[in-house]
C-alpha cells in the first residue's frame, strides 16, 4: 500500500488509518465531529498527499488544456490563479474533476487519487499532439490548512511567504518548487500547499505547533458535503455528464472556435430534461446514505452522498433527482418512507448556516 | 482500551450481554465496537414486546461514517429499551458498558449463554 511522507507522523498521533484507493490514509485522529468543528471554528490541517499532481514542460500548453479541459484555461492563463472543472471523454461523460493552477508562467494540475493511472495516460496521449511533456510529480505532497483562523496560523508558522495573505480566492503563487494556493475542499478560507515530499514534515510539525488541529479524511468528507462540493466516484462517475452533476457552470462554450473533448456530445444534451444534483435534508430521525431511493411529486432520484452534518446537527446529502422537484419529498430508509426537504447543495456559505 | 467488565458475555460481532439480578438480560455494544464506529449519531432500537432470535438483527447503530446492524446475543422478548439513546446516542461512545446499553430482554433460553464468548475470548477476537 502507498504511504504519504507523513505516514509516521499520523501513526505518532494515534490516527486510525484506512485503505483509500490503495493509499494508507488517516480517517480520524480523535473524533470526526471534533475535527470537523475545529475546521469550522478555528483551523485544521489535512495531509492530502494521495492526490495526483502533474507538471508540464514545453510545447503549446494552453492549446493542450483548451483541448482536454471543459472549462476555458484562458480564464487563468494570464493571471496567477487556479481553475476548477471536469475532464470529459468524447461522450461528454466525466473522467474526473480537477484543478489547474497557473503561476509564474507554469501550470500544475491536481486530480483525484483513484484516477491517477487513467488520467496520466489520458494527459500523455493528448499532450503529445501539442509537444507538451507531462511530468507526474510522485515526489510532491499536499497539505491543506483550512478554517477561519487558517491564514493567521499560516503566518504564525513563519515558514511560508507572507504574500499568501494577499491572495484572493483561487489565487496562487510559486515559491521555488512550492505552490501555495487559496483553494480547499471544506467551504472555509485557507490554503493548499503543494510541496516536495522532503519539505512536508517541517511544515506539518510547525502547523501543529501553532495550533492547527490534524484532520482526517472522515471530517474532510463531512466538511466538503456541507459545502456542497462533489466527490468524484460518489456524486459523479464516468456514467454522468456535467449538467446532471451540478457542473454546468464549469462548461465554457463561449469560444466557438475552441473544440474541447466532449463538446459535441454536450451540445446534444437537452439540459431542460437532465436530472439535477440537489441538496437534501432529512426531516425525520435517521441518517441519509448513498443508494437510498428518493421520490417526489414529479419523479424520483437517488442519494449520492449522505452523512450526519455536525454543523447543521441533522442528516444531509446530495441526491440526483428528476427535474420538477418541489420543496419536499420522501426517502426510503430500510423500508420506511421518511421526509426530506430539497435545498441548495451549498448547505453552508463561508462556513456559516 | 478500557477493561472489559468480567460479568459480560459477547458475540464475536461485538455485542455484549449481562444477566441482571431480576432475570432479564441487558444488551449493548463493546468499547472496541464504539471505537471502530467513531462518533455515534443515530440508533434504531427494537420495539417493546418484540421477540428476537439470538444472532438476528435487533437494532441499527449509525456513526457519522456508516450504519451497522446490531445482533442479539440471546433470544427473548424486549422488555425495555434505552430511550436516552434517542437524544444522546453519543452516550454509547462515552459509556458503552453502562449508560449506553441498547435494550433488555426477558430471555427464553438461558442455555444460549454457553454459545457466547467470555471477556478473555472476546479480547482475543478484538486483537485479530
Amino acid at each position: 500500500m502507498n504511504k504519504t511522507p507523513l505516514h509516521n507522523s499520523h501513526l505518532k498521533l494515534g490516527a486510525k488509518m484506512v485503505n483509500f484507493s490503495n493509499w494508507e490514509m488517516p480517517i480520524s485522529y480523535t473524533s470526526l465531529i471534533e475535527e470537523h468543528n475545529a475546521v469550522r471554528e478555528a483551523a485544521g490541517i489535512f495531509d492530502v498527499s494521495h492526490m495526483a499532481v502533474f507538471d508540464f514542460k514545453g510545447g503549446d500548453q494552453i492549446s493542450f488544456f483548451q483541448r482536454i479541459f471543459a472549462n476555458d484555461i484562458n480564464k487563468i492563463a494570464h493571471d496567477d490563479k487556479a481553475i476548477y472543472g471536469p475532464l470529459l471523454n468524447d461522450q461528454g461523460r466525466i473522467l474526473d474533476d480537477l484543478i489547474i493552477y497557473h503561476a509564474q508562467e507554469k501550470f500544475r494540475l491536481v486530480s483525484n487519487c483513484s484516477t491517477r493511472e487513467q488520467n496520466s495516460a489520458w494527459y500523455k496521449k493528448h499532450a503529445e499532439h501539442f509537444g507538451v511533456e507531462v511530468i507526474e510529480r510522485g515526489d510532491v505532497g499536499i497539505l491543506a490548512i483550512q478554517g477561519p483562523a487558517a491564514l493567521e496560523k499560516i503566518l504564525a508558522m513563519g515558514l511560508i511567504d507572507p504574500k499568501v495573505s494577499e491572495l484572493k480566492s483561487f489565487g496562487c503563487i510559486f515559491a521555488g518548487d512550492h505552490l501555495y494556493a487559496r483553494t480547499g475542499y471544506t467551504g472555509e478560507d485557507g490554503l493548499e500547499l503543494i510541496v516536495p515530499n522532503t519539505d512536508i514534515e517541517p511544515l506539518w510539525d510547525k502547523a501543529l505547533e501553532v495550533g492547527c488541529i490534524p484532520i482526517g479524511l472522515g471530517a474532510r468528507d463531512t466538511l466538503r458535503l456541507e459545502a456542497g462540493l462533489n466527490l468524484y466516484g460518489n456524486d459523479m462517475t464516468i456514467n454522468n455528464h456535467p449538467y446532471e452533476s451540478n457542473l454546468g457552470w464549469t462548461i465554457d462554450m463561449s469560444d466557438e472556435n475552441r473544440q474541447f473533448i466532449g463538446k459535441d456530445a454536450l451540445k446534444a444534451i437537452d439540459q431542460a430534461k437532465s436530472q439535477k444534483i440537489v441538496g437534501i435534508v432529512l426531516k425525520d430521525r435517521g441518517v441519509l446514505r448513498p443508494g437510498y431511493e428518493i421520490s417526489h411529486e414529479q419523479g424520483s432520484g437517488i442519494v449520492l452522498s449522505g452523512t450526519y452534518s455536525p454543523t447543521l446537527k441533522s442528516s444531509i446529502g446530495l441526491a440526483r433527482v428528476d427535474q420538477g422537484y418541489p420543496s419536499s419529498g420522501k426517502v426510503m430508509i430500510r423500508n420506511k418512507q421518511l421526509n426530506i426537504d430539497f435545498v441548495s447543495p451549498r448547505f453552508l456559505r463561508q462556513g456559516k448556516i | 482500551m478500557s477493561e472489559i467488565p468480567g460479568d459480560l458475555k459477547f458475540l464475536s460481532s461485538h455485542e455484549w450481554t449481562r444477566v441482571e439480578s431480576d432475570g432479564t438480560v441487558t444488551v449493548g455494544i463493546s468499547d472496541h465496537a464504539q471505537d471502530l464506529l467513531g462518533d455515534i449519531v443515530f440508533v434504531e432500537l427494537p420495539e417493546l414486546g418484540q421477540s428476537i432470535d439470538a444472532e438476528s438483527d435487533a437494532a441499527i447503530v449509525e456513526s457519522v461514517k456508516a450504519a451497522s446492524d446490531v445482533y442479539s446475543p440471546l433470544s427473548g422478548e424486549v422488555v425495555e429499551v434505552n430511550s436516552l439513546l434517542e437524544d444522546q446516542p453519543e452516550v454509547i461512545n462515552s459509556s458503552p458498558y453502562e449508560d449506553g446499553w441498547f435494550y433488555k430482554l426477558k430471555p427464553t433460553d438461558m442455555d444460549e449463554l454457553k454459545n457466547l464468548l467470555s471477556p478473555e475470548d472476546y479480547s482475543e477476537v478484538c486483537e485479530d
